[in-house]
């Protein structure tokens, strides 16, 4: 049971229902794409899978290696080895980089961590990235262009090392630039012991990270799979042919 | 009883101990000459300081309470006991005395045993002579005078005469009349000229002479071109038997001199905390306060800088916590007496549960300081929703050329950015305290990094369980 799963999901947020019975697996090892239009629920799914607060969970579960982590705080899933890359991360003035990292990676592995030991870490990240060493001492986020906040969630990634991580839209109001050293950053972490959920509206992002499987969601469900291909099809049609193709099946 | 009663509880009562320490003289209850009388006696002063004393209480006895700030009403005056001797020997094994959460609290803070000893006011007094014997040798070298201020009015009786009750008169505030009276403990502090002082002069670096007295009365001169960082009190909870501190501050910074004074007090929360701290500075004189206060019931305190030559500078730095229980009525005053004389007041508070925080300042700037400039900024955060704060800037301003700027911003605990720090492993308590040590980074980073890491673990503490 070395995966993650997603179990007939259904969550609301102010009495609207979001999710629709979602059901979707992403295998250890794996990773998977989940596209669909504006408004279908991408975000919503992996705040959920996060342990967002604001939202409600009606029916359904979601399994971590065969154990359910619905009841859990976002903490305790993150402890777990769940990561979620924000969309719109957000900046808490005052705290370094650096100083929150390290925090981050001790509530991780339960332990401290020596200076040492985390600057190694760090620093194989940064170089990966292609990101100056000055960014640890800016405060997080805060005064960041788009890019730099989706760069310092990559960096997250790599430091802090989850065993699946659910990128929200990484790739949005990113250059050409930015989207590689992102993919960069993601693909180094493909292992045996690591799955990924990789949400994106466009099929650009998967031209350098390539899925194992392509997941398609609309109004709440998931509404067609397929290998990478699908993503290069949607590309091609648009969603509306698979609207259309819904409703005939409904 | 349940859980949740027994933690109440035990916040409410955390720093609620009694120490064993057998007092010599305990004066009889209420301010009267005769309490007066014994306090000097005791202290064997000059003729001219009883006469000061007594001047004092006078003015404190016609002096009505001041009814413009926080409620005073719990303040019973008549029955405070105004000066106690302490015995030369205390009692150590009263250590053990000690409540579990309170050494819990300073065993977490990463204080040295022995200064914990001194904190809780049981045990022998922290022996610093051999610590700070070589660093007490070069500021003697140097001429640096650093004493007890009662060894100062002894010892140095004209140089004290000079500055004393110079900056902050009894008739100043009722109860800067009332520590004129009682005063006991505190320092005396005299930099020579052109003496740069390397490294922060601490309280703690006075032996023999208690850390915090009820009504301490510190006086700092720092001569022409000289240059001191003063440090006063610490982060650990501070207690005392008697609701009320009530102490005067009086800096003279004198011309292209620059000095810093740093307090950080976190007094126990049955306590009236109610502060005067003035620096009088000149022609091109640095002068900033660094003021972070935690504890205590009730705080009353404003720091203040008047800028009386041209180029006179200052910075008012300070952070306020206030739970429930607590009104914290913080603020600075910078007073721009000459031309090109500049302030800066950069005020942060948090308010907790039902705690209130209020950030009440005043800048001034007379006729002929022509081009000063000054600039205000007060932030708050509100962490529950039963939270308060308020600002009372007043600004006045007699002069057309002069520039004061005032910024203030209240914001509430950010749901998105806890939730934000949670998904990176932290759990809810630790996210909130990560956003608050932020919230106070601006004015943290100015600290000796020994304070600034027990401030930060002080916040965690006070953060722990408060959200969710």
């Amino acid at each position: 049971m070395n995966q993650l799963e997603i179990r007939d999901l259904w969550a609301s947020i102010d009495g609207e229902t979001i999710l629709k019975g979602v059901n979707l697996v992403v295998p250890k090892g794996q990773v998977h794409a989940l596209m669909g239009p504006n408004g279908a629920g991408k975000s919503t799914l992996g705040k959920i899978l996060a342990g967002d607060p604001e939202y409600t969970v009606e029916k359904g579960d979601i399994l971590l290696d065969g154990e359910s982590i619905l009841d859990l705080s976002p903490d305790e899933r993150a402890k777990k080895g769940l990561f979620l890359a924000f969309q719109y991360p957000v900046e808490v003035p005052g705290v370094t980089i650096a100083n929150f990292l390290r925090l981050a990676l001790q509530a991780k592995l339960g332990r401290e961590v020596g200076v040492a030991e985390f600057w190694t870490k760090v620093k194989k990240a940064l170089e990966l990235l292609d990101w100056d060493e000055s960014y640890l001492s800016r405060y997080l986020n805060e005064g960041f262009s788009g890019g730099e906040k989706k760069r310092n969630e990559i960096l997250q990634l790599l430091v802090l090392e989850p065993t699946y991580a659910v990128l929200d839209e990484t790739d949005s109001g990113l250059d050409i630039d930015a989207l590689k050293v992102v993919a960069r950053g993601v693909n180094a972490m493909r292992g045996p012991n690591f799955g990924a959920l990789v949400i994106t509206h466009y099929q650009r992002l998967l031209n350098y990270i390539v899925p194992d499987r392509v997941h398609v969601m609309m109004d709440g469900r998931i509404v067609a799979e397929g290998g990478p291909e699908l993503a290069l099809e949607l590309e091609a049609r648009g969603y509306e042919w698979l609207r259309e193709r819904v409703k005939e099946e409904a | 009883m349940s859980e949740v009663d027994l933690k109440a509880l035990g916040e409410e009562y955390k720093y609620h101990f009694v120490d064993e320490v057998k007092p010599v003289f305990v004066a009889e209850r209420g301010l009267t000459r005769r309490v007066i009388e014994a306090i000097s006696y005791h202290k064997g002063e000059p003729e001219w300081m009883l006469k000061f004393r007594l001047r004092a209480l006078e003015i404190f006895q016609k002096k009505p309470m001041p009814t413009w700030g926080p409620d005073l009403s719990g303040l019973d005056l008549d029955n405070l006991v105004y000066y106690v001797k302490p015995a030369e020997t205390r009692d150590a094994k009263s250590w053990e005395e000690i409540p579990e959460e309170i050494r819990r609290t300073y065993e977490r803070l990463g204080i040295p045993e022995a200064e914990r000893k001194v904190l809780a006011g049981v045990g022998a007094q922290y022996d610093s002579e051999m610590v700070y014997h070589r660093v007490k040798e070069e500021l003697e070298r140097q001429g640096v005078i650093f004493v007890a201020i009662e060894e100062g009015m002894k010892k140095y009786e004209d140089l004290f005469k000079e500055y004393f009750a110079k900056v902050v008169p009894p008739e100043d505030n009722k109860f800067a009349a009332l520590n004129s009276a009682a005063w006991s403990g505190g320092s005396f502090v005299y930099i020579p000229p052109g003496v740069k002082v390397e490294l922060p002069l601490q309280a703690y670096f006075r032996v023999n002479t208690p850390e915090f007295g009820q009504f301490e009365r510190t006086l700092i001169i720092v001569d022409e071109g000289a240059e001191v960082h003063y440090i006063e009190g610490c982060t650990a909870p501070m207690y005392s038997s008697e609701s009320l501190h009530t102490g005067v501050i009086e800096i003279v910074v004198k011309r292209g001199a620059r000095s810093r004074y740093t307090t950080i007090q976190n007094w126990s929360t049955n306590m009236y905390n109610l502060v005067t701290q003035r620096a009088l500075v000149y022609g091109e004189a640095f002068h900033e306060w660094l003021d972070g206060n935690l504890g205590s019931k009730v705080t009353m305190k404003y720091p203040s800088s008047y800028l009386l030559e041209p180029g006179a500078r200052t910075e008012i730095l300070s952070i306020a916590f206030a739970k429930t229980g607590q009104h914290q009525d913080t603020g600075a005053k910078i007073i721009l007496g000459a031309p090109h004389t500049s302030g800066t007041i950069v005020s942060k508070s948090i308010s907790k549960g039902e705690g209130r925080a209020s950030y009440r300042g005043l800048v001034k700037v007379l006729d002929g300081a022509k081009y000063a400039r000054a600039n205000v900024e007060c932030d708050a955060l509100l962490i529950d929703p039963e939270s308060r704060t308020d600002t009372y800037p007043y600004i006045e301003i007699q002069e057309d050329t002069a520039h004061v700027g005032h910024e203030a911003t209240v914001s509430k605990m950010d749901d998105e950015q806890i939730f934000y720090l949670q998904t990176r492993g932290l759990k809810e308590d630790e996210a909130a305290a990560l956003i608050v040590r932020g919230f106070i980074e601006p004015i943290a980073k100015e600290l000796p990094l020994e304070y600034a890491v027990e401030l930060n673990r002080l916040i965690e503490l006070e953060m722990e369980g408060s959200v969710g």
